[in-house]
């Protein structure tokens, strides 16, 4: 039989974000979605439209929509407070820490268009220290998903989850991995694919960059794991060390920079507990050039080919142990 | 110069600029049509400069706090000979250095970078404070979009320079009465801007922004001992019949028949 390339369909988990949103807020008259004059980009139009005065849209003002907010959960409400994931992470800082981690809000921040999803518009407009600035914070749960699958069962989660959230979320499409029906669960990786030459681990827009860069080095005989790693904070620390034992080489890959953020929390656990060689693929501490988010994410060494010659490398330093 | 010179540049402003966003396949058309009569003026009229000598310390400064109209902001700055004409067609591609919003270390003539709404004014305050305490003659101009308002460190800003007595800085607000997602009276509407800027201290001017000679008038006034304000009441897409004032135009893109209705409609004016 001849195997026939199937391209596949590409979602933008926003869609799954807003419909279960939808849905929640059918179900319970708390839900409360929170925005910056963002409803367009952050897909509140359909909940708009069925709970329109639970939406509240503070205008364009971010540390007021964050304190906003805080007080709705202190009110009793389950607010989802949504922006873009630069303004949200950023501009509010200050207000995440205090008025949503350090007090324990029950808040669930939505950070949408994450990463490089608005890449030419250069920047200001990348969230590629979010991922840094939220882990830092204790009681926040960090979690970038990586399929529209994942993105519905992690505000599911959240929705039911007592305390206070930060999701991570982009535009840009991407393939469905995970099984239809999967529950996530906070702090634990996903296996997407067995090996032990090396583990590649990634989440949200990379996690299927690393399943193409598995194929790639499959087709060479080389068999490498892939673990799916939505939840940055807390981490999975039994699935690294496993990784890091098991198969002797990690390799991330995130739409983040390389500085703070999922590599550099992997790399604190194989730091301390199974020392192995690493390579933290991401944008390399700089502002971006302009230029989309493929693109960029191409630039950066983050093509499946790229990965798999990163990988190549990274096994052959783990056999001179240099 | 004259008034019908700055209104015919004007109108070349927009042309180039709607052919850069429709090539582009992106950008900002609304605010940046509202934008580009008060920007027309200050680059060809009202700012001291030097093209050839950008960071010449005696030059006015202009701030775009509403960042993402920068596609206005290169095509003026371009056609004032700040930077090649041709370069305007790389806008969005990539490696330009002309992204979507601006970059001072990249792009010749701009003063600071902008991009999160808000942070225009509070540099144009350190801006106009320092030539209060060098002495220097230059002024300092910030231009900020109505919505971008909402942001409260504007606030804290205007506070500040009514404090310090910034009579070498004038904010222009681009009262075009629309954000990204709605109208501003259907999402936090701060209008009027007038008693809010006075309550403040400051010294207010109001004018239809989009008629060239008000705004050249606004833009030379001098106040004293107080910073001055000007609400300057425009048209989101002004220029182009079925843009204006629809809330949709604050980012789309035209399509090609779009793309023709508009540009016969801005050469017509020419
Ligand atoms: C801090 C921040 N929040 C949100 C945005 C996204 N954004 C870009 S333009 C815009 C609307 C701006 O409206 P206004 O200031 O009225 O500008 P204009 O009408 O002149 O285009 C928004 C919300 C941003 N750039 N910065
Ligand atoms: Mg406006």
């Amino acid at each position: 039989m001849n195997a026939v390339a199937l391209t596949p369909k590409l979602h933008d988990c926003r869609d799954a974000f807003a419909a279960v949103l939808e849905r929640l807020g059918a179900e319970n008259n708390k839900v409360v979605a929170v925005c910056n004059d963002s409803v367009g980009s952050s897909k509140l139009g359909g909940f708009k439209s069925k709970f329109p005065e639970r939406l509240v849209n503070v205008g364009i003002a971010e540390q007021n929509m964050v304190g906003v907010g805080a007080g709705l959960a202190n009110g009793g409400m389950l607010p989802f407070v949504c922006a873009a994931s630069c303004f949200l992470t950023g501009r509010s800082l200050e207000q995440v820490k205090a008025d949503i981690a350090y007090s324990n809000a029950n808040v669930k921040l939505v950070g949408i268009s994450s990463g490089m999803a608005y890449g030419e518009l250069g920047p200001t407009h990348h969230s590629i220290e979010d991922f840094a600035w939220m882990r830092v914070l204790p009681n926040l749960p960090v979690i970038a998903p990586c399929d529209s699958i994942e993105t519905t069962a992690a505000v599911e989660w959240a929705a039911q989850y007592d305390g206070p959230v930060f999701l991570r979320l982009s535009r840009v499409g991407v393939p469905d991995l995970l099984p239809v029906g999967h529950k996530f669960e906070l702090g634990k990786a996903n296996l997407l694919r067995d090996g032990d030459a090396v583990t590649l681990i990634a989440n949200g827009t990379l996690t299927h960059r690393m399943m193409k860069a598995a194929d790639i080095l499959a087709a060479k005989g080389i068999e490498a794991r892939v673990l799916n790693m939505a939840s940055v904070r807390p981490i999975d620390v039994e699935a690294v060390i496993k990784a890091a034992t098991e198969t002797g080489a990690i390799l991330t890959a995130e739409e983040h920079s390389t500085f703070g953020g999922l590599g550099s929390a992997i790399a604190e656990v194989v730091v301390a507990e199974a020392p192995v060689s690493m390579k933290i693929l991401g944008v390399p501490g700089i502002f971006a050039p302009t230029g989309s988010a493929e693109f960029l994410l191409d630039e950066f060494g983050m093509a499946p080919a790229a990965v798999a010659e990163a990988a190549t490398a990274l096994i052959a330093r783990k056999k001179t142990g240099a | 110069m004259q008034t019908t010179e700055l209104e015919r540049i004007a109108r070349e402003i927009r042309i180039r600029d709607l052919q850069a966003v429709f090539e582009a396949g992106a950008g900002h058309i609304g605010g940046e049509m509202s934008a580009i009569d008060i920007m027309a003026a200050l680059y060809f009229k009202v700012l001291k400069l030097w093209p050839d000598q950008p960071k010449h310390p005696d030059r006015d400064r202009f701030v775009l706090s509403k960042g993402h109209t920068a596609c206005a902001l290169y095509v003026t700055l371009a056609k004032r000979g700040f930077l090649p004409e041709e370069e305007i067609s790389t806008f969005l591609k990539p490696h330009s250095r002309l992204n979507g919003h601006p970059n001072c270390n990249k792009v010749p003539g701009v003063e600071t970078n902008t991009g999160p709404l808000g942070h225009g004014l509070p540099v144009a305050v350190g801006m106009a404070k320092a030539a209060k305490l060098t002495g220097a003659s230059y002024h300092t101009y910030v231009l900020t979009g109505d919505g971008e308002m909402q942001e409260g460190s504007n606030w804290e800003a205007i506070s500040s320079a009514a404090q310090f007595a910034l009579d070498n800085l004038t904010l222009v607000i681009d009262h075009n009465r629309f954000q990204q997602g709605a109208a501003l009276s259907e999402t936090n509407n701060l209008a009027p801007f007038r008693t809010k800027l006075e309550a403040f201290g400051w010294e207010v001017l109001e004018i239809d922004g989009n008629n060239m000679s008000e705004v050249v008038d606004a833009l030379q006034h001098r106040s004293t001992g107080r910073p001055c304000g000007i609400v300057a009441h425009t048209n989101k897409g002004h220029g182009i019949s079925f843009m204006q004032d629809k809330v949709d135009w604050h980012h789309k893109v035209p399509n090609a028949e779009q793309y023709k209705i508009a540009m016969a409609e801005l050469e017509e004016a020419l």
